[in-house]
């Protein structure tokens, strides 16, 4: 009990120690990424092996990122916040690093391949489509991006990242041969957490007019 | 003056000691492998490919071997296999197929012969002269590999059963051991995994009962103790671990036909024209090389396989 106290008022400079160590925790997939290259530990086809490393580690982290704002709510640990920017800009980093892969070692820089992917695979297309759609956010992620775009414009355009998880699902769904076990994982936690922003958009839109006739909330 | 002898001696026999060596690696990566699985509390048992290979003696080299490929280093063709039934990990079959039994064994050979019987595996074994056949293999995924597989020609043991006329289609039946195949118990494919081919390619001389690869008795995660190798369709046309070879009629009814109709046919000729709806079959990944190679027209065999399907369309008969 008195752990949850604790948790529920940490202080500035308790926040920004466990920041420190989340930012060192996240580089952990990376660097065992580096780690085993050099030890010869990426199996038979290395390029497989960390391309589907990284993009099960932006899916992580998109969602992990989701997940501050419904913990947050139920709760009450207000300075989860502080920790979202770091994490969505992981998933950026890991996209950066999956996309770096795909352009550089599986596609060697054929450009002409690389586009007629795109506009072919659907898998492709929706994994491309997602890594686009990032790098605005990342780009206006910065304090002084929010107070030029305005809070409230600055939140309706990262709720892009709802359509960004949902795209990088079906990515991952659309590529397995048939053990969709994995995808199915993602894609339930994220309709979780979709689903409780649904959830609480509707309440308070119910509590926000409740002269309102019951039916309209259906 | 010097008189060069041309050799008998089988690739496999030339290099028993780089493949010594790399067996030895081969322990070194499985105890680590082995240390790592027992951290995650799943159990864990020695890969059995590194115990119970049974060296082969007397094989003879095969004119239909392909020359002038480096062969993929034995502890790539044994740990990174598709073999669903000890999992979807590319790396599954090698650590969960340390259990397989796979003596006794015997594979039923019936449907429309004159003489259907059930072959021990000895039997197998001693049935035609062991060759060493070195092939590509492509998979449908986007890699390859270049094994020395030791087999000899179905056409032998086709010959042995004196099918009748009503044989238009060999259907290969594989193990479904939900004791003995983890993979099993989970409804990923319907079980037991089956294959196909009709009559003529079955016949067709590059088509091999494969018993052993590298000059040894199979390893388990490459379907010991006995499967097919088609080295001209992808890699999922050649079953493992067959325990029933019937001559039917009728197209047989194939697993990943079953899974997915749309993107797996009963051809499944390697064909980099027609690509798999999801990705393009027009490269692959030779497993070992950094960079990608373009993918050739029937794996390579367009010589020796194309007219088997003159006058088919191959984008409706993939």
């Amino acid at each position: 009990m008195r752990a949850l106290n604790t948790l529920q008022k940490l202080r500035p400079e308790q926040v920004s120690r466990l920041k420190a160590a989340l930012f060192i925790a996240c580089l952990i997939p990376v660097l065992r990424l580096g780690w085993l290259a050099l030890h010869h530990g990426l199996g038979a086809n290395p390029i497989e092996y960390i391309t589907r490393s990284t993009g099960w580690w932006i899916l992580t982290f998109l969602l992990v990122t989701l997940l501050v704002t419904p913990l947050r709510r139920l709760t009450g640990w207000n300075w989860l916040l502080r920790l979202r920017r770091m994490l969505g800009l992981y998933a950026f980093f890991y996209a950066c690093l999956h996309f770096s892969i795909y352009i550089w070692l599986d596609q060697f820089f054929d450009w002409q391949g690389i586009v007629k992917d795109i506009g072919k695979r659907p898998f492709i297309t929706v994994g491309f489509a997602a890594f686009v759609c990032l790098i605005p956010l990342a780009a206006t992620s910065t304090n002084a991006m929010v107070r030029r775009l305005g809070g409230r414009r600055w939140q309706i355009l990262h709720r892009l990242v709802y359509a960004i998880a949902t795209l990088g699902v079906l990515h991952f769904w659309w590529l397995v041969k048939k053990d969709i076990r994995e995808p199915l994982v993602f894609g339930a936690l994220l309709a979780i957490l979709l689903g409780a922003r649904a959830l609480w958009s509707v309440r308070k839109v119910t509590a926000g007019s409740s002269t309102a006739p019951r039916s309209q909330t259906i | 003056m010097l008189i060069k002898r041309v050799s008998d001696i089988v690739p496999s026999e030339i290099t028993p000691e780089r493949v010594y060596r790399e067996r030895r690696q081969f322990v070194a990566g499985a105890l680590a492998l082995g240390a790592a699985a027992g951290a995650g509390a799943l159990g864990f048992s020695m890969p059995r490919s590194v115990s119970a290979a049974a060296k082969l003696t007397n094989l003879l080299k095969s004119p239909l071997s392909t020359t002038g490929e480096d062969l993929t280093a034995l502890k790539d063709v044994t740990t990174y296999n598709n073999y669903y039934e000890f999992g979807t990990g590319k790396e599954d079959p090698s650590e969960n197929s340390g259990k397989l039994r796979v003596r006794p064994w015997t594979v039923a050979i019936e449907g429309e012969v004159k003489k259907p019987k059930t072959l021990d595996i000895d039997e197998l074994f001693k049935l035609a002269p062991l060759e060493e056949r070195v092939y590509r293999m492509r998979c449908v995924e986007g890699w390859s590999m270049v094994i020395p597989w030791v087999g000899y020609s179905f056409s032998e043991l086709i010959k042995r059963a004196e099918p009748t006329g009503k044989a238009k289609y060999v259907e290969f039946v594989t193990l479904s051991d939900s004791e003995q195949m983890p993979g099993v118990r989970m409804p990923i494919l319907d079980w037991p995994y089956l294959e196909g081919l009709r009559m003529d390619e079955a016949m067709h001389p590059l088509t091999i009962v494969c018993l052993g690869l590298y000059g040894e008795a199979l390893a388990n995660p490459n379907g010991a103790p006995v499967r097919v190798v088609i080295p001209w369709k992808y890699g999922f046309k050649s079953g493992k671990t067959i325990v029933k070879i019937r001559f039917v009629e009728q197209q047989p009814k194939t697993t990943w036909m079953l899974a997915n109709p749309h993107e797996y046919g009963f051809y499944s000729n390697v064909n980099p024209e027609v690509d798999h709806p999801r990705w393009s079959q027009g490269r692959e990944r030779r497993i070992g090389e950094f960079g990608k190679r373009r993918t050739l027209m029937f794996n390579g065999y367009g010589d020796q396989v194309a007219q088997l399907y003159t006058g088919m369309d191959l984008r409706k008969f993939f």
